[in-house]
């Protein structure tokens, strides 16, 4: 499961590192009540990682939210189905919402172990947030004096 | 101002907190809902929740399995005689069908927002915080967003720290903030929101459906026995209970059909109770104004929030407390610096009153807010935004609509300030800025004034 990935990543990344710093990508909501995360690029993780790296990911991320979002023939054949069913079909199979949701954990797992661990940073799943941000822990080296946490007061005002 | 302290939150502090462990190794682990800080009740390890206040839920199904149990042991054996056995068919699949959406509205989760955790909103605090002084309250903060070219303010939520999204508000009786809050309904003892909705209109429409059947069955029943009887009183004393549900129906009828009426306008234009009854896409108060959500079709509104998508809890309610986990929750319980909460709304207009006096008797704007005596005089319009470190070209037509002057040119994260009075209001829903996200800035920048009640301020340094 995520969460247990999310522990043991944490766990590895403790034994070599720390804590730093969490940065929190904001939700956008220019487009309405739909689920969408900013895509600036935060001034904290300028010097971690690739900017375009970190908007790829967040535009994917946006993309399957986008897609267990999208009203259209599958979404209306689910509700008149529920409808019909008293609702009662929920309690049998999975929505479709439910399935994006599970592609986007793979998703974010992946990029954790591909791009984000060896980076010194860890995404947690906006769900788990209840997606209000998307979570990146900046870890440090144990070995250096760990002081980037006081960068974050001074950056954070120009956004 | 006096029952609200505010502190900052100081994320150092927490992450030493988070380095305790715990030296009772015997306890058991909990789940996520038992420590759940809104005002809900769980049961069945979880799986069901509903309001603390449970309002009159007993009492809506009381009347419902009281008055349709009547109707199939007394009504129902000489309708089948006289007329049709579809009656009672008929009246068990709307009986099931009002059940089964009743307790669907009542004990599902009805959109509501985790709170923040302690970080996050440290956060958004380090973001917002203008003098970083401890000791006086910061006044109410709001943010201000483009949806469809429709200025929509998303306010701050002091108990969960945080920007609640568009559509979202946030329940005094069960202290959460909720998705697309309709309203808290004391006959389903629940909110009704983004999640619930759907069960909660299917379940007015079925009681629609269901007590005006049972009347019109009713109605039959007796007009059928008197005229074998020779006399309606006959006919009642053989079935009392009939004019119980008589009774029954006759009351529940109006209000049923009426909610169901208004509820169907709703769906069909995309709003919810709440956005009707504040009346904040009326037509009252500006031409330009206009929900931002529908989509200018009745059969689309109604698929859309009917059949659109179901998303899933956010709650995780059944999920396992990770001892790492335990102290980030933000509850009252905390020992960690934290904001003592008290009620948003109490604090909005508090901070908004105090603010507007400073505003509108000062000629200096000042970044940390500090009230000023109140003079007799308020500040003429142009004064105001000669103090005031935006740019700004002059294409009012009349300076008692304020912001007008600063629509054209404002920068993009400098909103407009205004002049502290009624006529301020006109224009505080035209679309008039197009601010990127987010469109509070630190930079040199006027504090917002707005002469309403619900609308706050967004300090600005």
């Amino acid at each position: 499961k995520e969460t247990e990935f999310m522990i043991r990543s944490e766990c590895s990344l403790r034994h070599s590192a720390s804590l730093a710093n969490k940065v929190f990508i904001q939700r956008d909501y220019t487009d309405g009540t739909v689920c969408k995360f900013q895509t600036k690029f935060p001034s904290e993780l300028e010097s971690r990682i690739e900017r375009t790296l970190f908007e790829d990911t967040v535009k994917t991320l946006n993309n399957y939210y986008a897609e267990a979002e999208k009203i259209g023939g599958q979404s209306y054949l689910e509700g008149c189905l529920a409808c019909l069913t008293i609702y009662l079909i929920f309690l049998c199979i999975e929505t479709r919402y439910e399935k994006v949701l599970k592609k986007i954990s793979r998703y974010i797992q992946e990029q954790n172990e591909k791009v984000y661990a060896p980076r010194g940073l860890l995404i947690t799943d906006p769900i788990e947030r209840g997606m209000r941000v998307i979570e990146i822990s900046v870890y440090e080296d144990r070995g250096s004096s760990g002081s980037s946490s006081g960068s974050s007061t001074t950056s954070s005002s120009g956004r | 101002m006096k029952n609200c302290e505010y502190q900052q939150i100081d994320p150092r502090a927490l992450r030493t907190s988070t380095t305790r462990t715990s030296t009772n190794k015997n306890v058991r682990v909990r789940r996520k809902w038992e420590v759940f800080p809104g005002n809900n009740r769980f049961y069945c390890d979880g799986r069901i929740m509903l309001a603390r206040q449970c309002g009159v839920l007993p009492l809506t199904i009381g009347l419902i399995f009281i008055t349709s149990g009547l109707f199939f042991i007394f009504d129902c054996p000489f309708l089948v005689h006289n007329l049709t056995f579809f009656i009672p068919v008929i009246g068990g699949v709307l009986f099931v069908f009002v059940v089964i959406t009743l307790f669907q509205t009542s004990f599902i989760d009805p959109g509501i927002l985790p709170r923040a955790l302690p970080d996050e909103a440290a956060d958004i605090e380090k973001q917002i915080d203008n003098s970083g002084s401890s000791t006086y309250r910061p006044p109410p903060r709001t943010k201000e967003i483009l949806i469809n070219d429709q200025v929509v303010k998303l306010k701050y939520c002091f108990t969960c720290k945080m920007f609640r999204p568009p559509r979202t508000s946030h329940c005094s009786l069960c202290d959460n903030c909720v998705e697309r809050f309709d309203h808290h309904c004391p006959w389903v003892g629940n909110c009704v929101g983004k999640r619930n909705y759907r069960f909660f209109y299917a379940f007015i429409v079925s009681l629609s459906f269901l007590t005006s059947f049972i009347f019109g069955c009713v109605i039959t029943h007796l007009t059928l026995r008197s005229q074998s009887m020779n006399g309606i009183i006959q006919a009642i004393k053989e079935s009392p209970a009939s004019v119980v549900e008589l009774v029954i129906c006759f009351f529940s009828i109006w209000s049923i059909l009426g909610l169901s009426g208004f509820h169907t306008y709703l769906v069909a234009s995309n709003l919810t109770t709440n956005e009707d009854i504040k009346g904040s896409w009326s037509s009252k108060r500006g031409e330009e104004s206009g929900n931002p959500y529908t989509y200018n079709n009745i059969f689309t509104n109604c698929c859309v929030v009917l059949c659109g998508p179901m998303p899933p809890s956010l709650l995780d309610r059944r999920g396992f407390l990770l001892p790492d986990d335990a102290p980030q929750i933000v509850t009252s319980d905390t020992e960690l610096p934290h904001f003592v909460a008290k009620n948003d709304t109490n604090m909005c207009t508090q901070g908004t009153k105090e603010l507007l006096e400073s505003m509108a008797h000062s000629t200096v704007i000042q970044s940390t807010c500090a009230p000023d005596t109140p003079k007799t005089t308020p500040v003429p319009q142009e004064s105001l935004l000669r103090t005031v470190s935006i740019t700004v070209s002059p294409s009012s037509k009349s300076p008692s609509t304020g912001c007008s002057v600063c629509q054209a040119r404002c920068p993009i994260d400098a909103p407009c300030s205004q002049r502290g009075n009624k006529q301020a209001a006109l224009h505080t829903h035209k679309p008039m800025l197009r601010v990127s996200s987010p469109p509070y800035s630190l930079g040199h920048s006027p504090i917002i004034l707005s002469d309403t009640p619900d609308m706050g301020f967004i300090p600005l340094n």
